[in-house]
């Protein structure tokens, strides 16, 4: 077999891993929709459940379809860096470059080039939130109009601001919530607590309304006549869908990036790290000196 | 029974369009947000691409609020009445 038929039958099995996500998607979904009159707005389907001690895990659609969405993007991504070379001559590898150009530019931009690290994780926020709202275009049930999607995303998100609020010392980080005054204390509690609701809440609000308005005008529309229905869903949906989905993904990103950024005590950490590299070097002064002894 | 379902019905609608209310302050901010764009660009025309993408952030962001209202009024409509009829059920043992 030559090289040419491999690199071939390769990238047939990524553009399969694909589209076949999707497919399996739209597949389960026919299987498991329950049978019914008319339009009906329902939260996700469960597919089954399994016995937990404290509550049975639910299996839902928003889960299988974000684990399908994951799939796509992993496939996409090796789709796209196959067989990249020095000197790019594909077009694939140019989609790729420009892809991982924008992704660092805005991570330089609104970072600062101190966090490249970050660039990687916000292009997978970018491309799970996007593609996750996108796949409502396929008749999917979109993961992120289901809440524990994308408070899952803000949860984790959280922990890395919390991360990174923390390199400064516990007590920089304590004394934050005293600030400016102690009495303030409670609401900055508060405000630390709304950051990861209302992150998930914007997220979600914004794609679960375009589903509900995007649903209710094709009952509207199927009421009057059936032929109405072909076409006219769709424009809106090109507002409530891609418009919305894409400056929610964009917005979940940017202010993934800006908190992060924000929140990093930049002084308290280097003084912080000044003090750890002291004591250090006075405890391997002290250890030569007994050595010495 | 029946009035008493009747009454959980109708105070959910009612709920749910007084929940809608929210969505005069974004209505009033984001319509600022977009004037002061739209000064901002007459004044430096250059600047139109930076000033637009900064605006559509923030009216996405001012937008929150809005979508607190909105999700309120759809759990209002399709969630609370089968709980809050269950939860009558269930008080009055049938």
């Amino acid at each position: 077999m030559s090289e040419k038929t491999k690199f071939r039958i390769v990238d047939g099995l990524l553009i399969a891993m694909m589209i076949l996500p999707f497919v399996a998607g739209i597949v389960l979904k026919i299987l498991f929709t329950p049978e019914s009159e008319g339009i009906s707005i329902t939260g996700a389907i469960v597919f089954f459940e399994i016995k937990m001690p404290l509550q049975p895990l639910q299996i839902t659609e928003a889960q299988v379809n974000s684990w399908l969405v994951m799939v796509f993007l992993v496939g996409l991504c090796l789709y796209l860096t196959h067989g990249i070379k020095v000197v790019p001559d594909s077009r694939r590898q140019h989609v790729a470059e420009w892809i991982v150009e924008k992704v660092e530019a805005l991570v330089s931009d609104n970072m600062g080039d101190k966090y490249m690290a970050f660039a990687p994780f916000i292009a997978a926020v970018l491309g799970m939130s996007a593609f996750s709202s996108l796949s409502s275009l396929l008749g999917l049930f979109p993961p992120t109009s289901d809440l524990n999607v994308v408070f899952g995303w803000s949860i984790l998100v959280f922990i890395i601001i919390t991360h990174y609020k923390l390199k400064g010392g516990v007590w920089n980080y304590t004394k934050g919530y005293f600030e400016p005054i102690p009495v303030f204390a409670p609401m900055n509690v508060i405000g630390e607590i709304a950051t990861p609701v209302s992150m998930a809440f914007r997220h979600f609000g914004n794609v679960l309304s375009g589903v509900v308005i995007s649903t209710l005008i094709h009952a509207a529309l199927g009421g009057l006549s059936n032929v109405l229905r072909v076409g006219i869903p769709a424009v809106f949906s090109l507002y409530f869908d891609i418009f919305s989905g894409l400056i929610q993904a964009y917005i979940f990103a940017m202010l993934t990036m800006l908190y992060i950024s924000n929140g990093f005590p930049e002084e308290a950490y280097e003084k912080r790290m000044k003090k750890k590299a002291e004591r250090e070097r006075r405890r391997r002064e002290a250890a030569a000196l007994v050595e010495n002894k | 029974m029946e009035l008493a379902i009747a009454i959980i019905l109708g105070c959910c609608a009612v709920g749910a369009g007084l929940a809608l209310i929210a969505g005069i302050g974004p209505g009033i901010g984001e319509g600022y947000a977009v004037g002061q764009a739209c000064a901002a660009i007459g004044r430096q025309p250059e600047s139109r691409g930076q000033v637009t993408s900064t605006m559509i952030m923030g009216c996405a962001i001012a937008e929150t609020t809005g979508i607190y209202g909105l999700v309120i009024g759809i759990l209002l409509i399709f969630v609370a009445p089968n709980i809050f009829v269950g939860i009558l059920q269930k008080a009055i043992g049938a």
